[in-house]
């Protein structure tokens, strides 16, 4: 919420087109925090006044893509001349972070070390500091999904302790189990499915991050604050139960 | 009413239009990789163009119809023989119940699209029945079709029973354009290569690693000509990405979401279909195409099957 008679900036952008109909608006400064949260808040806005041909709203670090299904409108003009219309017509003051977030901060439990999290060992060597260390900074950080993509439900996590950044192994794991936490360069985020994974994995969540037959079928939206909780191999092995008994057949 | 999968060819999936809606969630499309090969076989068999058929990548299943159905096969000439009577693309075919259609090589092209009459009734998930192969959902529990699988057709398929197999005596002309173009048209990328022109001097050859996410071209080199790494941007299908080695990748149905490699150009939907049917191996030659020829070019066709559908229903 602006508070009485505070200006802040609006967020300015770049718009190319994206192929044949999708229109990219590229934000000006950094692909940083500041800019990631200019990028979720003009989604939301857009998002709020979405028209029937919008068919696809597409955040990324520093950038959102619109596509327009052309069948979905009588106009007869260029899709993309539609779209950048619609656009300039919305007239948004457009938010930037001090905007509300569109939906509560989520916890992630997350049991660090041991089986669950197999490089957490050589993350701490690699920052010079000691395995508490690495949990104590993974876990006292606030995060923000900065984007969802590559795979259904994975979180790019922005806000990662500098200290934590660890480059991707040379040769992937062919099998990181589903829910993994990792570190990947200056990255932090959760493997959904079991697959192949280069990232440094430090612990594991018992959270079922995409599931396609939920209702809502991913735990996180872009934009969401995200904050990982250090739980033991008990309480992890009883709430991956708990999972399984919700888990839709 | 029910399609049972003997053998399940190489690569074979559910798919209808795709899953539109759901890329911010890293969720890509999916759907028919040759959209009009797929709508054209729906319109034969009967169906609206966006039900659910069968994709099959170069070599095809064998399947078994416990009831009679009508049928009809698009894209790829594929070998399809049924009681060593060979069934014809492009046509309404009917088999009787019991019928074991038995799909062999794609020729002439890499994908073919068997629709049956009333579709596939695979759940939908995420609002579409087509198969998420990154994601495992959607379409046959989302995989490729397995020996032993069973196809729920859509009830009410109780097209009027034939005792053999009758194939309709006229067909449709299955190409997507009346002046068919040999090359595959791109509109201008957000990054350009070292030399301007060095991406359509050449004709590149499909490497035998593509698939649905995308075709991986082997040819010279090519170089970006700012070959700083990217943050993370939105891609969608026809997206030409340019990878640190130079040999560049043709985006598909099964996109990702998001790339951080040069994105070189952008190939026009109305090639789709073309990009679908290239095989291994397969030569192409790029060309530069304008937003306005683009445009047209997806309306001939959108306009083509209109009159093919009206064409199709006439001989009902």
């Amino acid at each position: 919420m602006n508070s009485g008679g505070d200006r802040v900036p609006p967020a300015a952008f770049a718009v190319e087109a994206l192929g044949e109909d999708a229109l990219l608006l590229r934000f000006d400064g950094p692909a940083d925090a500041a800019t990631n949260q200019r990028v979720h808040a003009l989604a939301r806005a857009l998002q709020a006044r979405r028209p029937p041909w919008l068919r696809e709203l597409v955040p990324a670090y520093a950038s959102l893509a619109l596509q327009v299904q052309a069948t979905a409108t009588t106009d007869d003009r260029d899709p993309l001349e539609i779209a950048r219309d619609w656009l300039r017509a919305q007239a948004l003051p457009i938010a930037t972070q001090a905007a509300p977030d569109a939906q509560p901060a989520i916890d992630i439990p997350v049991c660090y070390g041991g089986t669950h999290g197999p490089d957490l060992q050589a993350v701490a060597e690699h920052a010079g500091i000691d395995a508490g260390d690495v949990v104590r900074r993974h876990a006292g950080t606030a995060y923000r999904v900065a984007m969802l993509g590559f795979a259904p439900g994975f979180p790019y996590l922005l806000g990662l302790d500098p200290k934590l950044a660890m480059p991707r192994m040379g040769t992937p794991r062919v099998r990181v189990p589903a829910g993994s936490v990792g570190i990947g360069g200056a990255q932090t985020g959760i493997y959904p499915r079991e697959g192949p994974g280069g990232w440094r994995l430090i612990g594991r969540t018992p959270l079922v991050l995409f599931d396609a037959a939920r209702t809502v079928p991913s735990l996180l939206q872009p934009g969401q604050r995200v904050r990982f909780v250090a739980i033991n191999d008990a309480e992890f092995e009883r709430q991956v139960a708990v999972a399984r008994r919700r888990r839709v057949a | 009413m029910s399609v049972h999968v003997v053998t399940p060819g190489l690569l074979t999936t559910v798919q209808d239009l795709g899953r539109a809606g759901h890329r911010h969630l890293g969720v890509g499309s999916a759907g028919a990789a040759d959209p009009w090969s797929h709508a054209l076989a729906n319109l034969l068999a009967g169906n609206q163009a966006h039900a659910a058929t069968l994709e099959i990548s170069l070599s095809g299943p064998t399947l078994r119809f416990d009831r009679p159905a009508r049928i009809a096969l698009c894209g790829a000439r594929i070998q399809a023989q049924l009681d060593n009577r060979d069934v014809p693309c492009d046509r309404p075919v009917q088999l009787p119940a019991g019928s074991v259609l038995r799909l062999g090589a794609c020729r002439n092209g890499a994908r073919a699209y068997l629709a049956v009459r009333g579709g596939f009734a695979v759940p939908a998930v995420m609002g579409s029945a087509s198969t998420d192969l990154r994601g495992a959902f959607g379409g046959m529990r989302g995989r490729a079709l397995a020996a032993g699988d069973v196809l729920p057709l859509a009830s009410g398929n109780t097209s009027d029973g034939v005792d053999a197999l009758r194939i309709a005596p006229w067909w449709v002309d299955p190409a997507p354009d009346d002046n068919p173009f040999p090359d595959i048209r791109l509109l201008p990328g957000d990054s350009a290569t070292r030399d301007a022109d060095a991406l359509f001097a050449r004709p590149w050859r499909v490497h035998p690693a593509s698939n649905r996410q995308g075709l991986r071209l082997q040819g010279d080199r090519l170089h970006a000509a700012d070959a700083r790494e990217r943050t993370s941007e939105p891609v969608f299908p026809g997206t030409v990405q340019l990878p640190p080695d130079g040999q560049p990748i043709v985006l598909l149905a099964d996109a990702q979401t998001h790339g951080g490699y040069p994105r070189i150009g952008h190939a026009i939907s109305a090639d789709w279909p073309k990009l679908a049917q290239l095989r291994p191996g397969d030569a192409l030659t790029f060309v530069p195409c304008t937003r306005r020829d683009a445009l047209q070019a997806a309306a001939r066709q959108r306009q083509r099957l209109a009159r093919l559908a009206l064409a199709i229903a006439a001989r009902r």
